[in-house]
């Protein structure tokens, strides 16, 4: 009679198991904070549509210390999550070739967490500009 | 040899005596080129002749002596002692079920390789008398990367989701599949497309990307599965516009 009796190792806690992982389950838990960046947007949008009093509330709501901490935590959610997804981005994008030469992931992952960079300064920019009457 | 020794705690599973697996400790005498391969060859040949592992080629090429050193998935030939201050662990390959020892039982990864028609399906039919199908080396540059896979194993022990869903095709099985997808030579990829669409497909795959990081070949599963999941959309949306495909061909 066979004596074969394969051994299966149990999944519990296998994302404390390697930094690898636990890095992997921030990067995902980050995207919590993107959730509730969306809902505040669309909070806003709401008060907007629901007049100037509603407007004026939330507005008071952005500038008081619990709004100020909030959006200031989901601000370095939001940057350790875009940060950590251009670093994996090689790994999902198809091989990109240029003169004939495979690109390497670092340049691709540079590049792209430079136009991250690019396109925030031009938004925060535009966004000063508004708010100043298009006076510089 | 330095002289000096080192642990080597190895998780044993003998299924004839032990309930589950038990970690045991060795003394090993090390020196600067000392392989975690060697050490487990000294314990067998000098210690312990009990002791279950795979091996063959002791040179990162036959891809048999996959297994967890330090918690991580590694080759044995390929990791050293001299990286380990005190004490190294050595566990048999993540993800898979022991046999014995550093044993796994592979049956289920190899079926998943011969499910993905790991095999040139040609394009064309061509007859003996018209020679070979050609390539350029710019043509086999494209899937060249994808063709160093040496069936270690490494990337299933690293990848979570294999060990939560032992039926997920997994990294290494659609990195083969993606290598001869990508080859000029091959017509078979509307056949191939069924495995990755497939609910065991690449769309188990969650992007932790530690199979690329753990390849000890450079292969990088994560982009074969990632790319797969971009191709499986496009089928997905625009499969109305292929034509037909040709029936018949050499199979
Ligand atoms: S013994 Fe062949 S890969 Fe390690």
């Amino acid at each position: 009679m066979s004596k074969r009796r394969p051994y299966v190792r149990p999944m519990d806690g296998w994302f404390k198991r390697d930094p690898f992982f636990i890095e992997y389950m921030a990067h995902e838990g980050t995207a919590v904070f993107v959730w509730l960046f969306a809902l505040e947007m669309l909070a806003g949008l709401f008060a907007l549509a629901a007049g100037e009093a509603a407007w004026g509330g939330f507005t008071a709501f952005l500038a008081s210390v619990p709004g100020l901490l909030l959006n200031g935590l989901i601000l370095v959610m939001l940057l350790y999550h875009g940060v950590s997804w251009f670093l994996i981005m090689p790994r999902t994008l198809p091989p990109v070739r240029v003169g004939g030469r495979k690109v390497p992931g670092s340049t691709i992952s540079a590049v792209g967490l430079a136009a991250m960079l690019v396109a925030s300064f031009a938004v925060v920019g535009f966004f000063c500009l508004l708010a100043n009457g298009g006076q510089g | 040899m330095t002289g000096q020794t080192k642990t080597v705690a190895v998780l044993r599973y003998r299924p004839e005596q032990d309930e589950a697996p038990v970690w045991q400790e060795y003394q090993v005498p090390y020196g600067d080129d000392t392989s975690v391969l060697a050490a487990l060859n000294y314990i067998k040949d000098e210690l312990d002749g009990t002791l279950s592992f795979r091996w063959s080629c002791r040179q990162a090429i036959c891809g048999s002596c996959g297994m967890m050193i330090g918690g991580k998935p590694q080759l044995a030939c390929k990791a050293f002692l001299r990286d380990y201050p005190e004490r190294v662990t050595v566990e048999a390959l993540a993800h898979f079920p022991i046999e014995r020892d550093l044993v796994v039982v592979m049956d289920g990864f190899i079926d998943k390789l011969q499910k993905v028609k790991p095999y040139l399906i040609p394009r064309e039919m061509r007859a003996l008398e018209d020679g070979e199908y050609l390539q350029t080396p710019e043509e086999m540059d494209l899937y060249a990367q994808f063709a160093g896979c040496i069936n270690c194993g490494l990337c299933y022990a690293a990848c979570p989701q294999v060990g939560l869903n032992p039926d997920f095709l997994g990294p290494g099985a659609i990195a083969l599949l993606h290598r001869y997808n990508l080859d000029s030579r091959d017509g078979g990829q509307a056949e191939r497309m069924e495995m990755i669409n497939a609910e065991l497909g690449v769309f188990n795959c969650t992007a932790v990307g530690y199979c690329s990081e753990v390849c000890p070949k450079m292969v990088d599963p994560a982009n074969a599965v990632n790319v797969n999941k971009m191709n499986s959309a496009r089928d997905y949306f625009f499969r109305f516009l292929r034509p037909a495909p040709k029936q018949g061909g050499c199979r």
